[in-house]
């Protein structure tokens, strides 16, 4: 089924300004923000990513299930067959990200006016945010896979920036280049996969290879290649195993900053990628049960890790990371709509629950180590209640948005393989207790912090609250976008973009489908699982008031959990180190003996030779004249022989 | 005039212009005054102008001609800056010896 292609005037002009909005507020927030007073950069840099919001909303009006929009600007690239041209494409999937990355992204934009507010490097803070919100754009508005990549690149680059965003911190530089580092793996992968395509296809349009790809070997080595280095990219940008480290550290970089790019927008670019080459994906078999596996390791994986967590951010990260493992699964399974599903009531959830932690943190002074805090339910109310449905919503609390997108995810995988949703749903059980210890240890019991600083808690400004109460009630109301087929008529998500994904479920073997009865009772059990893990964990930390141990304390297993399984201290060990020996090597020996003499070598001689030939220009005219006949005359000599 | 420059055979306009030619370049190579140097460089456009009319009118093609009257132009325009500069060499330091002008080196 080919899109149906709308092209008329307003909307084309609509969806240029879309990503060009941003791009604007960075230019004049990054070269003329030093003129500007802190509040008007702070509003131009809200407002202009409000301005894209409200183009996609109108978009998103107009454009019906099967419309698309073709926006070729510019011939980018033409150099014999090959021929790229600028262009961006919108449809269904693409209003789903643009809704998620402008509209969360305005909020976060708000609250940042009031979190970062203190900060001497505000103005730099809010053009890195437009700079990312662009590349965002770019990368999900993309029509082919080299804009995509453009995009790809530019919010690692933003990513990088604002992890070491207090630079002055070596630490979090540290954090930064090491995001950087990781996420080049991956995208060496996404380039090769490029590379591939465009070699085997001879284009790189999105929507031609999706129509070539039916055509190719069922899981043929050409096709399992192209989806595996595509799905290594995905793996660096979107923080799975083995790539994942990088997420947790860059916890280093301003909380809006984790809210924004580490929990709903960048990280999930990967889901986004897989979805939208979904054909060329369900072609390769082979390459989703890889897809699928590594989703499951990294869900339990990670929600192990962070059952002992204490830094507040490094239990969201974590818990991020967990989330995403559980959206590969669902891709991995084919269900692309509800990998989506669960992206957006994700970016919802997460986003509050790092803006509710920035709020908890900014009320704090900086204090990130739930073991000192407490007892803050009575001092930061809405901080407080905000949080706490948040962290309903995703432990899959019945009738929040994250219970539908999740039980959507463990039907497929019940319906796929008995195995994947017990696994799925130990995760899920882990996500619950781990969220409501952050929940309990953080708001319930008594502060545990000195009286002194108790009495500096104060709930944030309106810019941080007003977010954190709109993104609370589409966390509570998100699951409405896709309500299962047991309640509603309609799953509306589904049904909005069946145009992307309706090619690729033609590709797969329809077995039976699920009986209500079966999904009425997976989604029992998911509800009562995550309601017994909230009271179990109620039970331990408001109850029995039990506190995690001191590092020095902790044994055995516990010990090894909290050290999140020395993974930092493998790679250290294992790559990190026998490659800088190996530099080292090349440094001393390769580098010193082998290039610098040969350069030095090459020096010499030019010298010499220099100061040799210098000596011909003796400044008598007689002999320059001299010279040039007799050079006229061997000429004319050789013209002659030959 | 084409029939009067074809009565004299081509060989003798060669034989000419080749001698008048390697009376510039020794012209050049011996003499010391630049002035003299400068008047022989006239004399060896000159001799290859002679040569390009010849063949010219034995071609019956006017594209050397046009040529020689760049060559003219281009020379009136070297002889020009080149008088300049030995006039401003003169009054510097009173000579126009070339052997007296070695300064310029390394």
């Amino acid at each position: 089924m080919t899109a149906n292609l709308i092209n008329t005037p307003g909307l084309n002009y609509l969806g240029l300004l879309i990503p060009i909005l941003p791009l604007i507020g960075f230019l004049v927030n990054g070269m003329l923000g030093k003129f500007l007073s802190k509040s008007i950069t702070g509003w131009i840099g809200s407002l202009t990513v409000l301005g894209s919001f409200i183009c996609t909303v109108l978009i998103f009006q107009q454009l019906g299930v099967n419309d698309a929009i073709r926006l070729d600007l510019f011939q980018w690239i033409s150099y014999g067959q090959l021929d790229i041209s600028f262009g961006l494409w919108i449809d269904p999937l693409t209003m789903i990200m643009l809704m998620v990355v402008t509209g969360v992204g305005f909020l976060i934009h708000l609250y940042s006016i009031g979190y970062m507010h203190d900060d001497e490097g505000f103005t730099r803070f809010f053009s890195y945010l437009n700079l990312f919100i662009f590349f965002m754009l770019l990368l999900v508005m993309g029509s082919n896979y080299l804009i995509m990549f453009i995009g790809w690149e530019g919010v690692g680059l933003c990513s990088y920036l604002l992890i070491g965003f207090w630079f002055k911190n070596d630490a979090y530089n540290d954090a930064a280049q090491k995001a950087f580092v990781m996420n080049r793996i991956g995208d060496l992968g996404f380039l090769l996969g490029i590379f591939f395509m465009l070699f085997n296809f001879g284009t790189l349009d999105i929507q031609a290879i999706q129509s070539i790809a039916p055509g190719l070997t069922l899981n043929g080595p050409l096709v399992v290649a192209i989806t595996m280095f595509l799905f290594i990219g995905a793996i660096g940008k979107s923080a799975q195993l083995p790539l994942y480290t990088w997420l947790p550290d860059a916890m280093a970089g301003p909380t809006p900053v984790s809210a924004l790019i580490h929990a709903a927008t960048m990280v999930t670019a990967g889901i986004y990628m897989v979805v939208r080459s979904n054909v060329l994906f369900a072609m390769a078999p082979l390459t989703l049960s890889v897809i699928l596996w590594i989703g499951v390791m990294t869900s339990v994986f990670a929600a192990i890790i962070g059952l002992k967590q204490n830094d507040i951010k490094k239990v969201l990260a974590y818990s991020t990371v967990s989330q995403l493992g559980l959206m590969f699964a669902a891709l991995g399974v084919g269900a692309f709509s509800s990998g989506i599903f669960h992206l957006v009531t994700h970016a919802f959830f997460k986003a509050l629950l790092f803006l509710g932690a920035g709020s908890v943190i900014h009320a704090l002074h900086g204090e990130q180590d739930i073991r000192k805090m407490g007892g803050l339910k009575k001092l930061i109310p809405i901080t407080y209640l905000t949080f706490f449905l948040a962290a309903l919503a995703i432990s899959g609390f019945p009738l929040l948005s994250g219970f539908f997108s999740k039980d959507e995810i463990l039907a497929h995988a019940f319906e796929h393989q008995k195995l994947v949703w017990i696994i799925l749903s130990l995760s899920s059980l882990l996500t619950a207790f781990y969220m409501f210890r952050l929940v309990f240890l953080t708001f319930f019991n008594d502060y545990r912090g000195t009286e002194e600083s108790k009495h500096h808690i104060h709930e944030s400004p309106w810019t941080m609250s007003v977010p954190l109460i709109i993104l609370c009630v589409l966390s509570v109301f998100g699951g409405l976008l896709g309500l299962p087929e047991v309640i509603s008529a309609q799953h509306w998500l589904g049904h909005y973009l069946s145009a992307v994904t309706n090619p690729s479920a033609a590709l797969f073997e329809s077995g039976e489908a699920m009986s209500h009865m079966t999904e009425i009772m997976l989604m029992s059990i998911a509800g009562a699982g995550a309601i017994a893990s909230i009271l179990y964990a109620r039970h331990v930390y408001v109850s029995r008031k039990t506190m995690p141990e001191e590092d020095a304390a902790l044994q055995g297993l516990p010990k090894l959990v909290s050290n999140k399984f020395y993974v930092d201290e493998l790679y250290e060990k294992f790559i990190t180190r026998p490659v800088f020996k190996l530099s080292e090597w090349w440094g001393q020996f390769v580098d010193k003996l082998v290039i610098d003499r040969a350069v030095n070598a090459l020096a010499r001689s030019l010298e010499v030779s220099g100061k040799t030939l210098r000596l011909f220009q003796n400044g008598h005219t007689g002999f320059y004249v001299f010279a040039m006949v007799i050079g006229m005359v061997v000429f004319f000599i050789i013209r002659l022989l030959i | 005039m084409d029939q009067a420059l074809q009565q004299v055979p081509l060989n003798w306009y060669i034989l000419l212009s080749t001698f008048l030619f390697c009376v510039g370049v020794m012209g050049v190579l011996f003499r010391r005054n630049a002035i003299i140097i400068l008047m022989c460089i006239e004399l060896m456009l000159n001799s290859v102008n002679l040569l390009l009319v010849a063949f010219s009118a034995y071609h019956g093609n006017s594209d050397g001609q046009v040529f020689v009257f760049f060559i003219m132009v281009v020379a009136a325009a070297e002889v020009a800056v080149g008088l300049a500069l030995l006039m401003s060499i003169y009054r510097n330091i009173g000579s126009t010896d070339i052997d007296v002008l070695n300064k310029l080196k390394w």
